[in-house]
C-alpha cells in the first residue's frame, strides 16, 4: 500500500499544481520549447502552402487565405520536363558521392592503423582533419583557382603539354567528377575516425591468436581487422542511404551554372530557384515537401534496418 | 620458418614503406591547396604576368592584395565586425537555450518530459524546407537583420541531445542536497551543473561557434545589405562573383591598381584572411570536435 502513496499524492496536484512545482524546470525549457515551436513548426505550418494557390503578395498570411488546389502542385512537379531530370541528378551525384567516398575513410582508416609511428600518424590525422574544417566558400575558392579556364593550375599543366583549354566548372563531362572528388578530399580524414575508434577497440587477443596461427601482417588485416569493423561499416552505409536525396546542396550551390544545369541540378538548387528567386512558392514547396517526405521514409527505413541488424540506429 | 618469416617482414616493409609514402602525398594534396592560396596572395600582377599561372614560391613578396584588402574603407573591416557579433553573441545564445532545455529534458521524474522530447526529436526528421523558413523569418521581419542568422538556427536538436546524455552522467545526489537547503533548480543549474559541464559546454560552443563562422547561405538568403554580410558572404562574393573592386572602391582607386588591378591576389588574400583563424585554431580544437563525434556515437 505505501508503495502506491507517491503516485496517489501526485496525481492529486492536478495540472495546475504539477507546472507549479516543477516550474522552474518548465521555465528552463520555456526557451528552447519557443524557439522549436516558432522556427521549427512554424515553416511545417507553411507546407499547408503546397496545397494551395498562394499569392507572394499576401505574404505568411497567405498560408491560411490562399484557396485550396489539392495535389495540383505536385502534379505540375511529376509531370515537368525538370522531375526526370533532377531526380536523375541527385541520385547519380549522390551515388557517386557514396560509391567514392564511402570506402575512402574506411581505407585510410586501415592505412593509418598500419603506422607503426605514432608521431606520424598523428600528424598525418590532423591535416587530413584540415578541410572537415573549411568553408565551403573556400573550397570553392581552391576548386575555382584549380579549375578556372584562363588561370587554373590544371589548364596550366594542360596547356605546358600541348593540350587545349577546357572549361572545367562549365564542362558538363567534368563537373560531377570534380563534385565527387572534391567531397571525397574534405570529408576522407573527418570520416576515418569513428573507423579508427572502432579499429582501436579490437581484442589485442584476436591478432596474438592470429600471430600464433601464422597470420602475417597483411593477413591479420583482412581476417581481423576488416571482419572486426564490418558491422560499424555496414551500419555507417545504411544511415549514409538514408542521406541519399542530400546531394551537397551548398557545393552544387556554390559551384554550378546553367551550362551544367544538365548534369547538376539537384531537387535543393531547384526549390532554391523556383522558390527564393522565381517566386514559385507554393510550387517550390511542393517539391520541397516531396524530397522531405521521401527523405523520412528513408531515413526511418533505414534506421529500422540498422536496428534489426542488431546495432543502434541514429536514435 | 626462417626463412618464410624473413620473406614475410620484408614484404611488410615494403608494403610499409609505401603506406608511408601515400599518406605523405595525401596529407601534401591536403596542405598543398592551402599553399597555393597563400602563395597566390602574395605575387605580385607583374610577376604573374611573366611567370603564369602555378607560383609556388614567389621571386618578391607583392602585398597589394593585403594592402587594398585591408586599408581603411575595405568591406572586410563591417564583414569581421558582423561574424564576431554572431560568434560571440550567437554561440552565447545558442549554448544558453540549448543547456537550459537539455538539463530539463535530463530530469526522468517530470511529467511532460516525453511529449517535449518528442516536439524536438520531430524536427530532426522533418521540417518545412527552404521556402516557409523564408516566409516565416521574412513575415517576422527578420530580414536583413543579423539575428536572421541566429534565430532560426538557435537550438541544435542534435547538439541538445548530446548535452542532455551528458546531464545524465552528474550523479543525483549533488543537487539533492543543494535542493533539500532551499535552493532552486534555477540556482543548482548555475552553479552546480554549469561548473561540473564546462566539457561538454566547451565540445557543443565549439559546434555553434564554427558553424557561424562557417555559414554562408543564411547570408545569401536573408541579408540584403553589404555592410551586415558576414566575412564568408564576402569571400564568396569576391571569389564567384567577380565583385573584385567592390571590396574597397577607394584603395582600387590609387594609380598602382587602377589600370592593372591584381583581382586574383586580392581574392586569395580574402581567403587567406577569412581562413586563418581556423587554421589557426582547428588543431587545437579538433580534440573537441572529435569527442563530440564520440559523445553522439554512444547514445543513452
Amino acid at each position: 500500500m505505501t508503495v502506491f502513496a507517491p503516485a496517489v499524492r501526485k496525481n492529486k496536484l492536478g495540472f495546475l499544481g504539477t507546472l507549479w512545482k516543477y516550474r522552474f524546470y518548465y521555465w528552463l525549457a520555456l526557451p528552447g520549447l519557443i524557439y522549436f515551436l516558432v522556427f521549427q513548426y512554424g515553416p511545417m505550418a507553411g507546407i499547408l502552402m503546397a496545397f494551395k494557390d498562394f499569392s507572394p503578395l499576401e505574404g505568411y498570411r497567405g498560408i491560411i487565405t490562399g484557396d485550396w488546389v489539392g495535389l495540383a502542385n505536385f502534379e505540375r512537379f511529376c509531370n515537368s520536363y525538370y522531375f526526370w531530370n533532377i531526380m536523375g541528378n541527385t541520385l547519380a551525384i549522390s551515388g557517386l558521392k557514396i560509391l567514392y567516398g564511402f570506402p575512402a575513410p574506411i581505407i585510410l582508416a586501415l592505412l593509418l592503423n598500419e603506422v607503426r609511428s605514432l608521431h606520424f600518424k598523428k600528424t598525418v590525422q590532423t591535416i587530413s582533419y584540415m578541410p572537415h574544417f573549411l568553408s565551403m566558400v573556400v573550397v570553392m575558392g581552391i576548386l575555382r583557382k584549380l579549375f578556372s579556364a584562363d588561370t587554373g593550375y590544371v589548364n596550366y599543366f594542360i596547356k605546358l603539354m600541348g593540350g587545349e583549354e577546357i572549361t572545367f566548372l562549365a564542362d558538363e563531362r567534368y563537373f560531377r567528377g570534380i563534385l565527387v572528388g572534391s567531397t571525397v578530399w574534405q570529408t576522407v580524414g573527418w570520416g576515418s575516425i569513428i573507423y579508427l575508434a572502432a579499429i582501436t577497440g579490437i581484442d589485442p587477443a584476436l591478432y596474438e591468436a592470429a600471430t600464433i596461427d601464422g597470420a602475417n601482417r597483411l593477413q591479420q588485416v583482412f581476417h581481423v581487422t576488416i571482419p572486426s569493423i564490418a558491422n560499424v561499416v555496414v551500419i555507417m552505409l545504411i544511415l549514409r542511404m538514408g542521406q541519399i536525396l542530400n546531394a551537397g546542396f551548398e557545393q552544387i550551390f556554390l559551384l554550378y551554372s546553367p551550362a551544367v544545369y544538365s548534369v547538376a541540378d539537384i531537387i535543393d538548387t531547384y526549390v532554391y530557384r523556383e522558390g527564393l528567386i522565381s517566386m514559385n512558392y507554393e510550387y517550390a514547396t511542393a517539391v520541397g515537401l516531396f524530397k522531405s517526405v521521401v527523405a523520412v521514409i528513408l531515413v526511418l527505413g533505414t534506421n529500422i534496418i540498422a536496428r534489426r541488424l542488431g546495432q543502434e540506429g541514429i536514435w | 620458418m626462417t626463412a618464410m618469416k624473413i620473406k614475410t617482414s620484408r614484404s611488410y616493409k615494403v608494403f610499409n614503406a609505401c603506406n608511408i609514402i601515400f599518406l605523405l602525398l595525401l596529407s601534401l594534396s591536403f596542405l598543398l591547396p592551402m599553399i597555393t592560396v597563400v602563395s597566390g596572395s602574395i605575387v605580385g600582377q607583374q610577376e604573374r604576368l611573366e611567370r603564369g599561372a602555378v607560383i609556388l614560391i614567389p621571386h618578391t613578396i607583392d602585398l597589394s592584395g593585403y594592402r587594398i584588402l585591408l586599408s581603411k574603407g575595405s568591406a572586410i573591416y563591417p564583414a569581421y565586425r558582423n561574424t564576431l557579433f554572431l560568434i560571440t553573441v550567437g554561440t552565447f545564445l545558442n549554448l544558453m537555450v540549448t543547456s537550459m532545455m537539455a538539463y530539463t529534458l535530463s530530469k526522468k521524474f517530470l511529467p511532460g518530459r516525453t511529449a517535449m522530447i518528442t516536439t524536438v526529436f520531430i524536427t530532426m526528421l522533418f521540417g518545412g524546407g527552404l521556402v516557409p523558413t523564408y516566409l516565416l523569418v521574412n513575415a517576422l521581419g527578420l530580414i536583413d537583420s543579423l539575428w536572421a542568422l541566429i534565430l532560426p538556427s538557435l537550438v541544435s536538436a542534435w547538439n541538445m541531445l548530446i548535452m542532455r546524455n551528458f546531464f545524465y552522467s552528474i550523479p543525483e545526489s549533488l543537487e539533492e542536497s543543494a535542493l533539500l537547503d532551499g535552493a532552486t533548480p534555477f540556482s543548482v543549474f548555475l552553479k552546480i551543473i554549469l561548473p561540473l559541464s564546462k566539457p561538454v559546454l566547451a565540445t557543443i560552443g565549439m559546434f555553434y561557434a564554427v558553424g557561424h563562422w562557417n555559414a554562408w547561405f543564411p547570408g545569401v538568403i536573408y541579408i540584403n545589405s553589404t555592410d551586415k554580410l558576414p566575412v564568408q558572404n564576402i569571400m564568396r562574393n569576391m571569389i564567384a562573383l567577380y565583385s573584385a573592386a567592390d571590396i574597397n572602391p577607394e584603395a582600387m582607386n590609387d594609380e598602382r591598381y587602377l589600370y592593372n588591378p591584381p583581382i586574383e591576389s586580392l581574392q586569395m588574400a580574402t581567403i587567406v584572411v577569412g581562413t586563418l583563424p581556423i587554421l589557426v585554431i582547428y588543431p587545437f580544437v579538433q580534440k573537441y570536435f572529435v569527442k563530440g563525434i564520440m559523445i553522439g556515437s554512444i547514445k543513452g
